[in-house]
Protein backbone atom coordinates (compact mmCIF):
# COMPACT_ATOMS: atom_id res chain seq x y z
CA UNK A 1 0.00 0.00 0.00
CA UNK A 2 1.13 3.50 -0.37
CA UNK A 3 2.56 5.64 2.66
CA UNK A 4 0.10 7.31 4.58
CA UNK A 5 2.32 10.39 4.68
CA UNK A 6 1.61 12.00 1.11
CA UNK A 7 2.66 15.32 0.08
CA UNK A 8 -0.19 17.40 0.56
CA UNK A 9 -2.13 16.16 3.42
CA UNK A 10 -2.77 18.05 6.01
CA UNK A 11 -2.22 17.56 9.84
CA UNK A 12 -5.83 17.16 11.13
CA UNK A 13 -6.32 14.45 8.09
CA UNK A 14 -3.71 12.63 9.54
CA UNK A 15 -4.95 12.71 13.07
CA UNK A 16 -7.91 10.73 11.35
CA UNK A 17 -5.05 7.82 10.77
CA UNK A 18 -4.55 4.14 11.78
CA UNK A 19 -1.12 6.00 13.25
CA UNK A 20 -3.06 7.79 15.70
CA UNK A 21 -3.92 4.26 16.89
CA UNK A 22 -1.30 4.46 19.68
CA UNK A 23 -2.27 7.90 20.68
CA UNK A 24 -5.70 6.86 21.03
CA UNK A 25 -4.52 3.80 23.16
CA UNK A 26 -2.69 6.37 25.33
CA UNK A 27 -5.53 8.47 26.23
CA UNK A 28 -7.68 4.89 26.95
CA UNK A 29 -4.97 4.06 29.08
CA UNK A 30 -5.16 7.94 31.36
CA UNK A 31 -8.78 7.58 31.18
CA UNK A 32 -8.13 3.79 33.05
CA UNK A 33 -5.33 5.53 35.56
CA UNK A 34 -7.77 8.18 36.16
CA UNK A 35 -10.99 6.91 37.03
CA UNK A 36 -11.00 3.02 36.48
CA UNK A 37 -13.59 2.81 33.68
CA UNK A 38 -11.73 0.63 31.54
CA UNK A 39 -12.04 0.98 27.87
CA UNK A 40 -8.78 -0.71 26.70
CA UNK A 41 -10.34 -3.61 25.70
CA UNK A 42 -13.32 -2.01 23.45
CA UNK A 43 -13.88 -2.52 19.84
CA UNK A 44 -11.37 -0.34 18.60
CA UNK A 45 -13.13 1.16 15.67
CA UNK A 46 -16.03 2.22 17.86
CA UNK A 47 -14.52 3.59 20.42
CA UNK A 48 -11.87 5.98 17.89
CA UNK A 49 -14.89 7.24 16.42
CA UNK A 50 -16.07 8.33 20.08
CA UNK A 51 -12.46 9.55 20.72
CA UNK A 52 -12.47 11.73 17.85
CA UNK A 53 -15.86 13.24 17.67
CA UNK A 54 -14.66 14.54 21.91
CA UNK A 55 -11.22 15.79 19.86
CA UNK A 56 -13.53 17.59 17.13
CA UNK A 57 -15.67 18.96 20.32
CA UNK A 58 -12.63 20.13 22.32
CA UNK A 59 -11.26 21.81 19.05
CA UNK A 60 -8.48 19.60 18.77
CA UNK A 61 -6.45 17.67 16.04
CA UNK A 62 -4.79 15.15 17.66
CA UNK A 63 -5.73 13.02 20.56
CA UNK A 64 -2.52 13.72 21.77
CA UNK A 65 -3.70 16.96 22.47
CA UNK A 66 -6.69 15.15 23.93
CA UNK A 67 -4.09 13.80 26.15
CA UNK A 68 -2.68 16.56 27.54
CA UNK A 69 -6.28 18.35 28.05
CA UNK A 70 -7.28 15.25 30.14
CA UNK A 71 -4.44 15.25 31.87
CA UNK A 72 -4.78 19.49 32.91
CA UNK A 73 -8.43 19.78 33.12
CA UNK A 74 -10.58 16.89 34.69
CA UNK A 75 -13.86 18.46 33.32
CA UNK A 76 -12.49 17.98 29.65
CA UNK A 77 -12.08 14.39 31.50
CA UNK A 78 -15.60 13.98 32.53
CA UNK A 79 -16.34 15.07 28.54
CA UNK A 80 -14.13 12.56 27.54
CA UNK A 81 -15.71 9.67 30.19
CA UNK A 82 -19.37 11.15 28.78
CA UNK A 83 -18.33 10.99 25.25
CA UNK A 84 -17.15 7.24 25.64
CA UNK A 85 -20.10 5.51 27.49
CA UNK A 86 -22.88 7.55 25.38
CA UNK A 87 -25.89 5.46 26.34
CA UNK A 88 -27.44 4.56 23.35
CA UNK A 89 -30.99 2.55 24.22
CA UNK A 90 -34.85 2.75 23.00
CA UNK A 91 -37.98 0.69 24.68
CA UNK A 92 -39.26 -2.55 22.64
CA UNK A 93 -35.63 -1.65 20.52
CA UNK A 94 -36.45 -4.21 17.39
CA UNK A 95 -40.09 -5.26 18.12
CA UNK A 96 -39.66 -8.26 16.35
CA UNK A 97 -37.14 -8.92 19.07
CA UNK A 98 -40.01 -8.82 21.75
CA UNK A 99 -42.62 -10.35 19.73
CA UNK A 100 -40.75 -13.72 19.46
CA UNK A 101 -39.74 -13.18 23.50
CA UNK A 102 -43.39 -13.03 23.55
CA UNK A 103 -44.84 -15.99 21.57
CA UNK A 104 -41.89 -18.14 21.30
CA UNK A 105 -39.76 -17.66 24.93
CA UNK A 106 -42.85 -16.56 27.54
CA UNK A 107 -45.12 -20.03 27.01
CA UNK A 108 -41.59 -22.12 28.10
CA UNK A 109 -41.10 -19.51 31.02
CA UNK A 110 -44.90 -20.30 32.28
CA UNK A 111 -43.37 -23.63 33.80
CA UNK A 112 -41.04 -21.74 36.62
CA UNK A 113 -42.95 -21.04 39.64
CA UNK A 114 -40.12 -18.03 40.24
CA UNK A 115 -38.37 -16.14 37.31
CA UNK A 116 -35.09 -14.47 37.30
CA UNK A 117 -33.69 -12.20 34.26
CA UNK A 118 -30.66 -10.31 33.95
CA UNK A 119 -30.65 -6.98 31.47
CA UNK A 120 -26.95 -6.86 31.80
CA UNK A 121 -25.80 -3.24 30.50
CA UNK A 122 -29.03 -1.89 30.99
CA UNK A 123 -28.02 1.52 30.33
CA UNK A 124 -31.17 4.05 31.08
CA UNK A 125 -33.59 0.90 31.38
CA UNK A 126 -35.10 1.48 28.47
CA UNK A 127 -35.34 -2.30 28.20
CA UNK A 128 -35.77 -3.68 31.30
CA UNK A 129 -38.81 -1.69 31.44
CA UNK A 130 -40.15 -3.07 28.14
CA UNK A 131 -39.12 -6.45 29.36
CA UNK A 132 -41.43 -5.79 32.62
CA UNK A 133 -44.31 -4.47 30.50
CA UNK A 134 -44.21 -7.90 28.61
CA UNK A 135 -43.90 -9.78 31.71
CA UNK A 136 -46.62 -7.94 32.75
CA UNK A 137 -49.12 -8.51 30.28
CA UNK A 138 -48.18 -12.14 30.47
CA UNK A 139 -49.44 -12.40 33.65
CA UNK A 140 -45.64 -13.35 34.68
CA UNK A 141 -44.59 -10.46 36.07
CA UNK A 142 -45.69 -10.76 39.61
CA UNK A 143 -43.14 -13.80 39.81
CA UNK A 144 -40.55 -12.38 38.36
CA UNK A 145 -37.49 -10.41 39.85
CA UNK A 146 -35.61 -8.97 37.22
CA UNK A 147 -32.18 -7.47 37.69
CA UNK A 148 -31.13 -4.38 35.87
CA UNK A 149 -27.45 -3.57 35.97
CA UNK A 150 -24.82 -1.13 34.20
CA UNK A 151 -21.57 -0.14 34.94
CA UNK A 152 -22.42 3.56 34.94
CA UNK A 153 -23.96 5.18 37.97
CA UNK A 154 -25.33 8.16 36.14
CA UNK A 155 -27.33 5.46 33.67
CA UNK A 156 -28.57 3.72 36.75
CA UNK A 157 -29.50 6.82 37.95
CA UNK A 158 -31.92 7.41 35.19
CA UNK A 159 -32.92 4.36 34.98
CA UNK A 160 -34.30 4.32 38.46
CA UNK A 161 -36.30 7.99 37.97
CA UNK A 162 -38.25 6.32 34.62
CA UNK A 163 -38.36 9.44 33.02
CA UNK A 164 -38.18 9.90 29.76
CA UNK A 165 -38.50 12.91 27.33
CA UNK A 166 -42.10 13.05 26.47
CA UNK A 167 -41.07 13.83 22.55
CA UNK A 168 -39.69 9.63 22.49
CA UNK A 169 -43.04 8.58 23.55
CA UNK A 170 -44.45 8.44 20.02
CA UNK A 171 -41.78 6.39 19.04
CA UNK A 172 -41.92 3.97 21.81
CA UNK A 173 -45.78 3.39 20.79
CA UNK A 174 -45.13 2.69 17.93
CA UNK A 175 -42.36 -0.01 18.61
CA UNK A 176 -44.86 -1.25 21.51
CA UNK A 177 -47.38 -1.61 19.04
CA UNK A 178 -45.19 -3.77 16.49
CA UNK A 179 -43.89 -5.61 19.10
CA UNK A 180 -47.31 -7.67 20.22
CA UNK A 181 -48.42 -5.01 22.96
CA UNK A 182 -52.04 -5.70 24.23
CA UNK A 183 -52.47 -2.66 25.89
CA UNK A 184 -51.99 1.02 25.32
CA UNK A 185 -48.71 2.25 25.34
CA UNK A 186 -49.78 5.35 27.10
CA UNK A 187 -51.60 3.21 29.91
CA UNK A 188 -47.79 2.79 31.63
CA UNK A 189 -46.40 6.17 31.75
CA UNK A 190 -48.31 9.48 32.92
CA UNK A 191 -47.12 12.59 31.34
CA UNK A 192 -46.45 16.40 31.30
CA UNK A 193 -45.57 18.44 28.22
CA UNK A 194 -42.04 17.80 28.63
CA UNK A 195 -41.67 14.32 30.84
CA UNK A 196 -43.02 10.86 30.49
CA UNK A 197 -43.16 8.98 33.83
CA UNK A 198 -43.65 5.16 33.87
CA UNK A 199 -46.07 3.85 36.11
CA UNK A 200 -44.25 2.69 39.50
CA UNK A 201 -45.93 -0.62 39.29
CA UNK A 202 -43.42 -1.37 36.69
CA UNK A 203 -40.34 -1.05 39.11
CA UNK A 204 -41.46 -3.16 41.73
CA UNK A 205 -39.76 -6.81 41.01
CA UNK A 206 -36.76 -4.64 39.45
CA UNK A 207 -33.40 -4.74 41.39
CA UNK A 208 -31.24 -1.96 40.14
CA UNK A 209 -27.27 -2.69 40.78
CA UNK A 210 -23.86 -1.60 39.71
CA UNK A 211 -22.09 -4.45 37.69
CA UNK A 212 -19.27 -4.10 35.64
CA UNK A 213 -18.88 -6.81 32.69
CA UNK A 214 -15.09 -6.08 32.34
CA UNK A 215 -14.25 -6.82 35.53
CA UNK A 216 -16.93 -8.39 37.57
CA UNK A 217 -17.96 -12.31 37.99
CA UNK A 218 -21.56 -14.03 38.16
CA UNK A 219 -23.96 -13.35 41.18
CA UNK A 220 -26.87 -15.01 40.49
CA UNK A 221 -28.03 -17.96 38.07
CA UNK A 222 -30.92 -17.05 35.84
CA UNK A 223 -33.54 -17.95 33.58
CA UNK A 224 -33.17 -15.18 30.94
CA UNK A 225 -29.92 -13.07 30.49
CA UNK A 226 -30.44 -10.43 27.75
CA UNK A 227 -27.30 -7.99 26.60
CA UNK A 228 -28.76 -6.86 23.25
CA UNK A 229 -25.97 -4.26 21.45
CA UNK A 230 -23.90 -3.82 24.70
CA UNK A 231 -21.35 -6.53 23.57
CA UNK A 232 -20.71 -4.82 19.96
CA UNK A 233 -18.72 -2.29 21.82
CA UNK A 234 -16.43 -5.09 23.33
CA UNK A 235 -13.15 -6.76 21.65
CA UNK A 236 -13.77 -9.86 20.54
CA UNK A 237 -11.30 -10.99 24.00
CA UNK A 238 -13.48 -8.79 25.75
CA UNK A 239 -16.55 -10.19 24.27
CA UNK A 240 -15.32 -13.72 25.02
CA UNK A 241 -15.02 -12.95 28.86
CA UNK A 242 -18.72 -11.32 28.84
CA UNK A 243 -19.79 -14.53 27.21
CA UNK A 244 -17.92 -16.96 29.86
CA UNK A 245 -19.88 -15.08 32.04
CA UNK A 246 -22.71 -14.97 31.00
CA UNK A 247 -22.60 -19.03 30.20
CA UNK A 248 -22.10 -19.27 33.39
CA UNK A 249 -24.60 -17.19 34.80
CA UNK A 250 -27.80 -19.33 32.93
CA UNK A 251 -29.62 -21.93 34.15
CA UNK A 252 -29.87 -24.92 31.83
CA UNK A 253 -32.63 -24.00 28.95
CA UNK A 254 -32.11 -20.66 30.05
CA UNK A 255 -32.45 -17.88 27.10
CA UNK A 256 -29.91 -15.79 26.01
CA UNK A 257 -30.92 -12.70 23.99
CA UNK A 258 -28.77 -10.48 22.22
CA UNK A 259 -29.23 -7.85 19.23
CA UNK A 260 -30.41 -8.15 16.12
CA UNK A 261 -26.28 -7.23 14.59
CA UNK A 262 -25.12 -9.76 17.24
CA UNK A 263 -24.45 -13.56 17.14
CA UNK A 264 -23.13 -16.16 19.38
CA UNK A 265 -21.27 -18.09 16.05
CA UNK A 266 -18.16 -16.12 16.92
CA UNK A 267 -17.92 -17.15 20.23
CA UNK A 268 -16.39 -20.47 21.89
CA UNK A 269 -19.90 -20.61 23.16
CA UNK A 270 -21.38 -21.73 20.31
CA UNK A 271 -21.98 -25.40 20.93
CA UNK A 272 -23.33 -24.61 24.17
CA UNK A 273 -26.79 -23.09 22.97
CA UNK A 274 -29.24 -23.53 20.25
CA UNK A 275 -31.22 -21.14 18.77
CA UNK A 276 -34.45 -20.72 19.71
CA UNK A 277 -35.18 -17.66 17.39
CA UNK A 278 -32.70 -17.38 15.21
CA UNK A 279 -33.51 -14.15 13.10
CA UNK A 280 -33.88 -12.27 16.52
CA UNK A 281 -30.87 -13.82 18.01
CA UNK A 282 -32.52 -15.73 20.90
CA UNK A 283 -30.42 -18.63 22.55
CA UNK A 284 -30.89 -21.50 24.40
CA UNK A 285 -28.41 -22.94 26.61
CA UNK A 286 -28.13 -26.79 26.25
CA UNK A 287 -24.70 -27.93 27.43
CA UNK B 1 -11.03 -4.70 -0.05
CA UNK B 2 -13.65 -2.50 -1.80
CA UNK B 3 -16.24 -0.22 0.41
CA UNK B 4 -19.21 1.10 -0.89
CA UNK B 5 -22.15 3.65 -0.59
CA UNK B 6 -25.35 4.32 -1.99
CA UNK B 7 -28.45 5.82 -0.91
CA UNK B 8 -31.42 6.52 -3.32
CA UNK B 9 -31.57 4.14 -5.99
CA UNK B 10 -28.75 2.33 -4.49
CA UNK B 11 -29.78 -1.34 -4.25
CA UNK B 12 -30.24 -1.08 -7.95
CA UNK B 13 -26.95 0.52 -8.78
CA UNK B 14 -25.42 -1.47 -6.16
CA UNK B 15 -26.31 -5.07 -8.18
CA UNK B 16 -25.36 -3.63 -11.45
CA UNK B 17 -22.22 -2.82 -10.36
CA UNK B 18 -21.52 -6.32 -8.37
CA UNK B 19 -23.09 -8.13 -11.45
CA UNK B 20 -20.09 -8.04 -13.89
CA UNK B 21 -18.26 -9.70 -10.90
CA UNK B 22 -17.66 -13.31 -11.13
CA UNK B 23 -17.44 -15.96 -7.83
CA UNK B 24 -13.61 -15.70 -7.74
CA UNK B 25 -13.51 -12.20 -7.21
CA UNK B 26 -10.90 -11.79 -4.50
CA UNK B 27 -11.60 -8.58 -2.78
CA UNK B 28 -13.79 -8.52 0.62
CA UNK B 29 -16.62 -5.59 -0.15
CA UNK B 30 -18.32 -3.66 2.33
CA UNK B 31 -21.19 -1.71 1.49
CA UNK B 32 -23.25 1.18 3.45
CA UNK B 33 -26.97 1.33 1.63
CA UNK B 34 -29.11 3.86 3.44
CA UNK B 35 -32.51 1.55 4.81
CA UNK B 36 -35.16 2.42 7.11
CA UNK B 37 -34.81 1.03 10.22
CA UNK B 38 -37.19 -1.70 10.05
CA UNK B 39 -36.15 -2.96 6.64
CA UNK B 40 -35.66 -6.61 7.36
CA UNK B 41 -32.58 -9.09 5.91
CA UNK B 42 -34.62 -9.05 2.47
CA UNK B 43 -32.14 -6.41 0.95
CA UNK B 44 -29.38 -8.82 1.05
CA UNK B 45 -31.34 -11.58 -0.87
CA UNK B 46 -32.76 -8.79 -3.33
CA UNK B 47 -28.92 -7.87 -4.21
CA UNK B 48 -28.39 -11.47 -4.37
CA UNK B 49 -30.24 -11.98 -7.85
CA UNK B 50 -27.53 -12.37 -10.52
CA UNK B 51 -25.01 -11.71 -8.57
CA UNK B 52 -22.20 -14.20 -8.38
CA UNK B 53 -20.28 -13.54 -4.95
CA UNK B 54 -22.13 -14.38 -1.74
CA UNK B 55 -24.33 -11.72 -0.12
CA UNK B 56 -24.57 -10.98 3.60
CA UNK B 57 -26.09 -8.71 6.05
CA UNK B 58 -23.24 -8.21 8.50
CA UNK B 59 -22.71 -9.49 11.59
CA UNK B 60 -20.67 -8.00 14.55
CA UNK B 61 -17.30 -9.67 14.90
CA UNK B 62 -17.60 -11.49 11.24
CA UNK B 63 -14.73 -12.32 9.94
CA UNK B 64 -13.65 -9.82 6.57
CA UNK B 65 -13.31 -12.50 3.89
CA UNK B 66 -12.73 -12.58 0.06
CA UNK B 67 -15.39 -12.28 -2.31
CA UNK B 68 -18.18 -11.97 -0.25
CA UNK B 69 -20.19 -8.63 -0.39
CA UNK B 70 -21.64 -7.43 3.23
CA UNK B 71 -23.99 -5.14 4.17
CA UNK B 72 -24.73 -2.74 6.99
CA UNK B 73 -27.73 -3.94 8.95
CA UNK B 74 -30.71 -1.99 9.24
CA UNK B 75 -30.19 0.52 12.45
CA UNK B 76 -26.59 -0.27 12.64
CA UNK B 77 -23.31 1.41 11.50
CA UNK B 78 -20.69 -0.99 10.03
CA UNK B 79 -17.21 -0.72 10.64
CA UNK B 80 -14.19 -2.38 9.82
CA UNK B 81 -12.12 -3.53 12.98
CA UNK B 82 -8.90 -4.76 11.78
CA UNK B 83 -9.62 -8.29 9.99
CA UNK B 84 -13.51 -8.13 11.43
CA UNK B 85 -16.42 -6.10 10.81
CA UNK B 86 -17.93 -3.97 13.83
CA UNK B 87 -21.25 -2.84 14.36
CA UNK B 88 -22.15 0.14 16.80
CA UNK B 89 -25.59 2.21 16.94
CA UNK B 90 -24.06 5.10 17.93
CA UNK B 91 -25.99 7.97 17.16
CA UNK B 92 -26.63 8.80 13.59
CA UNK B 93 -24.95 10.92 11.31
CA UNK B 94 -26.17 13.36 9.60
CA UNK B 95 -29.43 11.50 10.02
CA UNK B 96 -28.11 8.25 8.92
CA UNK B 97 -27.49 5.00 10.41
CA UNK B 98 -26.31 3.19 8.63
CA UNK B 99 -23.54 6.28 7.52
CA UNK B 100 -21.47 5.86 4.93
CA UNK B 101 -18.66 8.38 6.26
CA UNK B 102 -18.49 5.67 9.26
CA UNK B 103 -17.66 2.70 7.00
CA UNK B 104 -15.40 4.49 5.15
CA UNK B 105 -13.38 6.14 7.63
CA UNK B 106 -13.16 2.62 9.63
CA UNK B 107 -11.88 1.89 6.47
CA UNK B 108 -9.30 4.46 5.76
CA UNK B 109 -7.67 3.49 9.44
CA UNK B 110 -7.35 0.13 8.51
CA UNK B 111 -4.18 -0.94 7.21
CA UNK B 112 -5.52 -2.69 4.33
CA UNK B 113 -5.78 -1.09 1.02
CA UNK B 114 -9.19 0.85 0.16
CA UNK B 115 -11.43 1.47 -2.99
CA UNK B 116 -14.05 3.31 -2.90
CA UNK B 117 -17.38 3.61 -4.54
CA UNK B 118 -19.89 6.21 -4.32
CA UNK B 119 -23.23 5.65 -5.58
CA UNK B 120 -26.42 7.39 -6.49
CA UNK B 121 -28.11 9.21 -3.27
CA UNK B 122 -29.31 12.36 -1.70
CA UNK B 123 -27.55 14.35 0.65
CA UNK B 124 -23.76 14.12 1.18
CA UNK B 125 -23.02 11.34 3.26
CA UNK B 126 -19.52 9.23 1.89
CA UNK B 127 -18.08 12.82 1.06
CA UNK B 128 -16.19 13.18 3.89
CA UNK B 129 -15.45 9.49 4.49
CA UNK B 130 -14.04 9.54 0.39
CA UNK B 131 -11.48 12.70 1.45
CA UNK B 132 -10.28 10.29 4.10
CA UNK B 133 -10.07 7.22 1.67
CA UNK B 134 -8.08 9.24 -0.56
CA UNK B 135 -5.51 10.53 1.74
CA UNK B 136 -5.26 7.79 3.08
CA UNK B 137 -4.00 6.54 -0.36
CA UNK B 138 -7.15 4.88 -1.13
CA UNK B 139 -8.70 4.91 -4.79
CA UNK B 140 -12.07 7.02 -5.12
CA UNK B 141 -14.47 6.53 -7.82
CA UNK B 142 -17.91 7.99 -8.29
CA UNK B 143 -20.72 7.69 -10.31
CA UNK B 144 -21.53 9.65 -13.46
CA UNK B 145 -23.98 12.37 -11.77
CA UNK B 146 -25.69 11.99 -14.78
CA UNK B 147 -26.38 8.43 -14.52
CA UNK B 148 -27.41 8.51 -10.92
CA UNK B 149 -31.10 8.57 -9.98
CA UNK B 150 -30.06 10.82 -7.04
CA UNK B 151 -26.43 13.18 -8.40
CA UNK B 152 -26.05 14.70 -5.25
CA UNK B 153 -24.21 12.36 -3.51
CA UNK B 154 -21.89 12.00 -6.49
CA UNK B 155 -21.45 15.46 -6.77
CA UNK B 156 -20.72 15.86 -3.23
CA UNK B 157 -18.06 13.56 -3.27
CA UNK B 158 -16.49 14.84 -6.80
CA UNK B 159 -16.61 18.12 -4.49
CA UNK B 160 -14.74 16.41 -1.45
CA UNK B 161 -11.93 14.93 -3.14
CA UNK B 162 -9.34 16.04 -4.94
CA UNK B 163 -8.55 12.67 -7.39
CA UNK B 164 -12.01 10.90 -7.42
CA UNK B 165 -12.51 9.12 -10.57
CA UNK B 166 -15.92 9.86 -12.49
CA UNK B 167 -17.21 7.25 -14.09
CA UNK B 168 -20.47 4.90 -15.03
CA UNK B 169 -21.17 1.79 -13.26
CA UNK B 170 -20.34 -0.78 -15.82
CA UNK B 171 -17.19 1.38 -15.83
CA UNK B 172 -16.35 1.29 -12.11
CA UNK B 173 -17.30 -2.51 -12.07
CA UNK B 174 -14.45 -2.78 -14.88
CA UNK B 175 -11.98 -0.65 -13.30
CA UNK B 176 -12.73 -3.19 -9.99
CA UNK B 177 -12.23 -6.02 -12.11
CA UNK B 178 -8.76 -4.98 -12.79
CA UNK B 179 -8.08 -5.58 -9.19
CA UNK B 180 -8.30 -9.38 -9.26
Amino acid sequence: MKPHTEPGMTRSQSAMHAEDAPQIRAVLERVYEKTGMDFREYAFASIRRRVHACMVDAGLSTASELLQLIDADTEALERLLKALTLPVTAMFRDPPFYRDFRTLIVPLLRTHPYLRLWVAGCSTGQEVYSLAIVLHEEGLYERSRIYATDVQARSLERAREAIFAVGLMQDYTRNYQAAGGTSAFSDYYTADSHAAILRPFLKQNIVFGMHNLVTDGSFNEFQVIFCRNVMIYFNANLQQRVHTLFYESLAMFGYLGLGRGESIRFSPFEGRYESASARQRIYRKVA
Amino acid sequence: MIVVGGSLGGALALQRLLEPLPATFPQPIAVVLHRHRDSDAGLAELIQRNVALKVQDAVDKQAIEPGTVTLAPADYHLLIDGDCFALSVDDPVRFARPAIDVLFESAASSVRLMTAVVLTGGGSDGAIGATKIESAGGQVFVQEPGEAMNPEMPLSAIAATEAAEVLSIDAIAARLLTLM
